[in-house]
C-alpha cells in the first residue's frame, strides 16, 4: 500500500501558525499503511520467532481475557509467555490505583466559540462572523446565558449525564500571549520559563518507579513535556499495537537476545555522565520494558506497525464495545481507544498525555477548523467514557482536558481570532464535579489587550489533581503550591 | 597564508585526529564516508574546519542519482514523500556538506511546513536558504519574510491593512531575531504586523497560491512606532530595526551556538561573537569558523545526532545512496521529517530521543540493511570467522567507525550468546548470518554512533 497522495493537493492555507504535530504526521503514515519491506526467510531455519512479519502473526484475544497465540507451539511460545509483561507490570502498582489523562488541544482553543454568551450583543458585535448563533447549540446547564458549541454537542450530553466539569475562564495573571511560552506555563505547571521538567513529570519523580516507564505515557509517538521527568523513566508510543521493534535479518533466540541486549547496553549507560549518552541510553532501556509490555496488543495483519482497527470503527482494533467515531484528522479515537484497552489489562499507568491531531491556532478560516476538531474530541472522549464504563474501569480515569489560552474576543479580518489570553477547559469522568468551576469571564471587562481574564488559575487546578485524584501533597510538585487557590474537582 | 581569519574567541589546540575529525563531520555535515575522517585529520584543524566553511572547486552530488524501489526518479513536486528523500540525497551526497547543514539549521530556525503551502513552494524556499547558507542574516531574513511558503504559513498575506495578523510579526521577533519577551511588547508586535502589512497572491485552480506581492494600496502606510522608534515602516524597514534591534546578536550568537556545540557558550565568548557579527554587517561564516575551532567544540559534551543527519550518515558510512523512498514514512517514526517541522520553533534538539524514536531509528537501520543483510547458503567472511572477527566486518560495514569498549562488550556477548553451542555442519552458515545481522542491526542503535 502506498502512503497518502492526496497532501499534495494544493489546499487554501488554513491559517496555522504552527503547523501539523509530528506526531500527526507518524499517525497519518501509520494509517496509511507502510509500504511492506520484502523479506525472505531461510527455509532451514527455525521458525522466526525475534522479528520480522511471521513473528507478528499473533492473535491478542479480547485483551485482559485469555490470550490466542496463532502458531505459538512452533514459536515456542506460550500465552503465559506473552503475558508475562503485562503481568509483571501489574503487579508494580495496585489494580485500582488512579489514572489522569492529558489531552492538549493544542495551538489556543476558542473559548469564547466552546461556550459561547450567544445573546450578548457585546459579543455578536466582537463576532461579526464567528458569533455561534442563539440557540444553535444546547444550553450549558450550569449557566444558562452561555450556549454549547453545536460541534460540542458530546461535551453537553455528558456534562448533563454528570460527567464533564467546565472552568470556563481559566488561565493565569500576566498572561503571555506566545503559543510556546504559554504551552510552557502548562507543560511545567508554573508560570517560570527554566523550569525543565513537566508537571506530571515531576509528581513522577516523587511517587514513580524508577522500572516503570508506563508510569508516564506520552501517545503523541514522542513524549509529552508535560511528562518530562528528572530521574525516572517515561515512555512514549503512537498506539499500542503499533510499537514494532525488530531486526532485519535476526530470527528465533537471537531476536530476543539482540533485542535484550540492546536494551542491557541502555541499562549500563542511562546513567552516563554525557548527557546525549544518557539519552540515547535511557530510550533504549525503556525501549525494552515497552516492547514486552505491549507484545500482546500487536496486531495480526502481518504488518507491524500498522493498526488493523478499520477506519469506521478504530476501535476494534482493541476489542472496544463501544464504536469510536472516525477521525477526519489523525487517529485520536484510535489512540484513546488503545489507551482504554491498556487500563483495562492493567498496564501500570499513572499519567498519560495525547495531543489533538487539530491544530486549534485559528488565525483564519476558524469556522472549519474548529467546527470538525472540537466534534472529533468531544465525540472522541464521550465514546472514551462509555468504553471505559463498559470495561468497568470508569472511576480510576480522569480526563484534564486543556488549551494553553483562549482567542482574542474581536476577531480578526480573516474570519479568526489571534492569540488571547484566558480560556476553557474541561475535566471529563465518572467522579467528576460537574459543574462549573469559577465563571464566564464578561466581555465588558476585557484587558488591555481586548482579551478575557482568567478567574481560575490553571496551577491551583494541578495542586487540586495532586491532592484529590492523587492524595499528594502538592507542594512537593508545583511551585509555590500554598498560595495558589484549590477548586472542589471531584463529586 | 592562513586558511581562516583569526577567531575572535579562543581556538582548540589539542590534538587534532580522526576522533575530532569525525566529531566535526557529523556536526558540520551529515556524517564521515570511509576514510574521511582520516583525510580530514591530515588537514589539521584548520584545513578541515577550510574544507567545509570555503569548499573549492565545483559542486556537485557525487554517485548516484536518487530513485524509488522501481527504479523511477524522484518527483519531489508531486509524489508524497519525495521531496524529504530528495533533500536527504542532497545530504548524502553533497561535497558541500556544511551548505546543506546550514540549510537545515535556517529550516528549523525559520520553521516552515508545506502543510501551509505545497512542496513546490518548500523546495522553492529550501534553494532560497542554500543560497544564504553561510552568507548574510539580514539578507536572509528579508528573503524568509516574504517568501511565498513562509506568507502562507504565518499569515502574510492575510495580514491586512486596518486589522492586522500579528502571526509573522509575533514569531519573527520571537523565534527569528530577539527571543521570547527580549525588547519587545505587545504593542511592537501589533505595529510591527501594520509595517508588514501590503503582501497578497492569488489562487490559480491548476497551481494553488501564485503571483506573490507587494501592493502599495494594501500596505497601511501610517506612522507606527517599533521599540521606541517612529516612521511609515514597510517590511524592509521591519527587518531592519529587528536586525539592527540591540537584542538581537545575543540571541542570534547563542542559538547558532546551541546548534553546534553542547556546552553552553562562555560569556566572554558570546560577547566577542557579538561584536564580530555586527562588526561584519551580520555575516554568519566567520561565527561558524570562530565555533568550529572553539575548544568547547572538540572537547566539550557529546550531542545527540538529529535523525535526518544520523539517517544520511547510515547512508554515507556504508556507501548506499536513495534507492527507496521509504525514508519518507521512516523519516517521521524517527521524528524528523524534512518540510514538516513540528511547529514554527522547529525541532527540539534537546530531546531527539524516547522509546519510540528509537523505535522508529531501528526501522531506519532495517530499510538501510534492505539489500545488506546475509542470507543464503553460504556465508561470505568464510565459517571460521570468530565472534570478534565477526564484529569488525560489522563496524567495516559501517565505516570502520570504532566503539566504545562499553558498547563492544555488549556486542561481543550477544555474538558469543549466538554461536555457544552451534556445532551442527547446518548451523555453521546460519549462526554466522544471524551474529553479523545482528551487529549490523545494532550498531547504528549504540549511544556512541546515535552521538558525536
Amino acid at each position: 500500500m502506498n502512503p497518502p497522495t492526496d497532501s499534495r493537493v494544493p489546499r487554501s492555507p488554513e491559517g496555522h501558525c504552527d503547523g501539523f504535530s509530528r506526531a500527526q504526521a507518524i499517525r497519518r503514515v501509520l494509517a496509511s499503511g507502510k509500504p511492506p519491506i520484502a523479506r525472505e526467510w531461510d527455509p532451514r531455519m527455525p521458525v522466526p520467532a525475534g522479528a520480522g512479519i511471521d513473528r507478528r502473526r499473533f492473535l491478542a484475544g479480547v485483551l485482559g481475557g485469555a490470550m490466542t497465540v496463532y502458531g505459538a507451539g512452533r514459536l515456542g511460545l506460550t500465552n503465559r509467555m506473552l503475558g508475562d509483561g503485562i503481568a509483571h507490570a501489574a503487579a508494580i502498582q495496585p489494580a485500582d490505583s488512579p489514572i489522569l489523562v492529558s489531552l492538549f488541544m493544542q495551538g489556543g482553543l476558542d473559548g469564547l466559540s466552546l461556550l459561547a454568551p450567544a445573546g450578548d450583543p457585546l459579543y455578536r458585535q466582537l463576532r461579526p462572523t464567528l458569533a455561534v448563533a442563539a440557540g444553535s447549540g444546547a444550553p450549558f446547564r450550569a449557566d444558562p446565558s452561555l450556549t454549547w458549541h453545536p460541534s460540542a454537542a458530546s461535551f453537553a450530553q455528558l456534562h448533563n449525564a454528570g460527567k464533564v466539569a467546565v472552568f470556563p475562564g481559566i488561565g493565569y495573571t500576566s498572561p503571555d500571549m506566545s503559543h510556546f511560552t504559554s504551552r510552557h506555563y502548562w507543560e511545567v505547571g508554573a508560570t517560570e520559563a527554566s523550569l525543565l521538567t513537566g508537571w506530571m513529570g515531576r509528581y513522577l519523580d516523587v511517587v514513580g518507579e524508577a522500572t516503570n516507564p508506563f508510569q508516564g505515557l506520552s501517545m503523541d509517538g514522542q513524549i509529552n513535556p508535560t511528562l518530562a521527568t528528572a530521574k525516572n523513566p517515561t515512555a512514549a508510543i503512537d498506539q499500542p499495537n503499533n510499537f514494532a521493534v525488530w531486526l532485519n535479518g535476526v530470527w528465533g533466540n537471537a531476536a530476543e537476545w539482540a533485542l535484550d541486549s540492546a536494551a542491557a547496553l541502555g541499562d549500563a549507560q542511562r546513567r552516563s555522565r554525557d548527557p546525549a549518552i544518557a539519552q540515547v541510553a535511557g530510550a533504549a532501556s525503556e525501549v525494552g520494558i515497552v516492547r514486552r509490555t505491549l507484545q500482546p496488543f500487536q496486531t495480526t495483519n502481518g504488518n507491524p506497525g500498522a493498526p488493523s482497527g478499520t477506519a469506521a470503527n478504530p476501535g476494534a482494533a482493541y476489542g472496544s464495545s463501544v464504536t469510536y467515531p472516525a477521525a477526519s484528522t489523525g487517529d485520536l479515537p484510535a489512540r484513546l481507544a488503545g489507551l482504554a484497552a491498556m487500563i483495562a489489562a492493567g498496564v501500570p499507568l499513572r499519567c498519560v498525555a495525547l495531543t489533538t491531531d487539530t491544530q486549534f491556532d485559528t488565525h483564519s478560516g476558524q469556522q472549519t477548523t474548529f467546527d470538525a476538531g472540537v466534534k472529533l474530541v468531544a465525540d472522541s472522549l464521550a465514546a472514551f467514557q462509555a468504553d471505559l464504563e463498559a470495561r468497568g474501569v470508569d472511576g480510576r480515569v480522569l480526563v484534564h482536558v486543556w488549551s494553553e489560552f483562549g482567542r482574542r474576543a474581536e476577531e480578526n479580518g480573516s474570519n479568526g481570532t489571534d492569540h488571547g489570553a484566558a480560556g476553557a477547559s474541561l475535566l471529563v469522568g465518572s467522579r467528576v464535579n460537574a459543574g462549573m468551576i469559577g465563571e464566564f469571564a464578561p466581555l465588558n471587562q476585557l484587558d488591555a489587550n481586548g482579551n478575557q481574564q482568567e478567574n481560575v488559575d490553571f496551577r491551583g487546578v494541578y495542586c487540586s489533581l495532586l491532592e484529590q485524584w492523587f492524595g499528594q501533597d502538592a507542594a512537593a510538585v508545583i511551585p509555590n503550591a500554598a498560595s495558589l487557590p484549590r477548586y472542589q474537582l471531584l463529586a | 597564508m592562513p586558511l581562516l581569519d583569526p577567531s575572535p574567541i579562543p581556538v582548540y589546540h589539542g590534538n587534532f585526529a580522526e576522533d575530532e575529525a569525525t566529531r566535526l563531520l557529523w556536526r558540520a555535515g551529515f556524517g564521515p564516508r570511509p576514510g574521511d575522517a582520516e583525510r580530514l585529520a591530515r588537514l589539521g584543524m584548520e584545513g578541515a574546519v577550510a574544507s567545509l566553511t570555503r569548499p573549492g572547486g565545483v559542486a556537485r552530488l557525487i554517485g548516484a542519482a536518487p530513485h524509488d524501489e522501481h527504479g523511477n526518479p524522484l518527483d519531489p513536486i508531486n509524489t508524497w514523500g519525495d521531496d524529504h528523500c530528495w533533500w536527504l540525497d542532497r545530504m548524502v551526497r553533497s561535497n558541500r556538506q556544511l551548505v546543506e547543514r546550514m540549510t537545515l539549521v535556517w529550516h528549523s530556525w525559520f520553521a516552515t511546513s508545506e502543510e501551509a503551502s505545497s512542496a513546490r513552494l518548500m523546495i522553492k524556499q529550501n534553494w532560497m536558504m542554500r543560497r544564504h547558507a553561510l552568507g548574510n542574516f539580514h539578507k536572509l531574513l528579508l528573503d524568509v519574510t516574504v517568501d511565498p511558503a513562509m506568507l502562507l504559513w504565518l499569515n502574510g498575506t492575510t495580514n491586512y491593512k486596518g486589522s492586522p495578523n500579528e502571526n509573522y510579526a509575533r514569531e519573527m521577533l520571537e523565534l527569528f531575531t530577539l527571543g521570547a519577551d527580549r525588547g519587545y511588547d505587545q504593542d511592537d508586535v501589533h505595529q510591527n504586523a501594520r509595517a508588514l502589512t501590503g503582501w497578497t497572491n492569488d489562487w490559480n485552480e491548476g497551481q494553488g497560491p501564485v503571483n506573490f506581492r507587494f501592493e502599495p494600496k494594501l500596505h497601511d502606510d501610517g506612522i507606527k512606532w517599533i521599540f521606541g522608534h517612529r516612521g511609515h515602516f514597510n517590511w524592509r524597514d521591519s527587518c531592519r530595526l529587528a536586525v539592527t534591534h540591540p537584542d538581537h546578536p545575543s540571541f542570534l550568537v547563542r542559538k547558532l551556538w546551541g546548534y553546534f556545540v553542547g556546552a553552553d557558550i562562555p560569556p566572554s565568548a558570546a560577547r566577542a561573537l557579538q561584536r564580530a557579527y555586527v562588526h561584519s554587517g551580520y555575516e554568519v561564516r566567520p561565527l561558524i569558523e570562530a565555533i568550529l575551532r572553539h575548544p568547547l567544540f572538540y572537547e566539550g559534551p557529546r550531542l545527540v545526532t538529529p535523525p535526518v543527519v544520523w539517517t544520511a550518515g547510515l547512508l554515507r558510512a556504508s556507501r548506499q545512496t536513495i534507492t527507496t523512498t521509504s525514508w519518507a514514512w521512516i523519516a517521521s517514526l524517527t521524528g524528523q521529517v524534512l518540510f514538516q517541522p513540528p511547529n514554527v520553533s522547529g525541532w527540539n534538539y534537546a530531546q531527539w530521543l524516547d522509546t519510540s524514536r528509537w523505535a522508529g531509528r531501528l526501522e531506519a537501520v532495517d530499510v538501510a540493511l534492505q539489500n545488506h543483510v546475509l542470507k543464503g547458503k553460504t556465508y561470505p567472511y568464510g565459517l571460521t570467522e570468530n565472534t570478534k572477527e565477526a564484529y569488525q566486518h560489522a563496524i567495516e560495514f559501517w565505516g570502520g567507525r570504532p566503539l566504545s569498549d562499553t558498547a563492544r562488550h555488549n556486542l561481543l556477548a550477544l555474538g558469543r550468546r549466538v554461536a555457544f553451542g552451534q556445532n551442527q555442519t547446518w548451523e555453521q552458515v546460519t549462526f554466522r548470518q544471524l551474529r553479523q545481522n545482528a551487529f549490523r542491526n545494532l550498531i547504528p542503535m549504540t549511544p556512541d554512533w546515535m552521538t558525536a
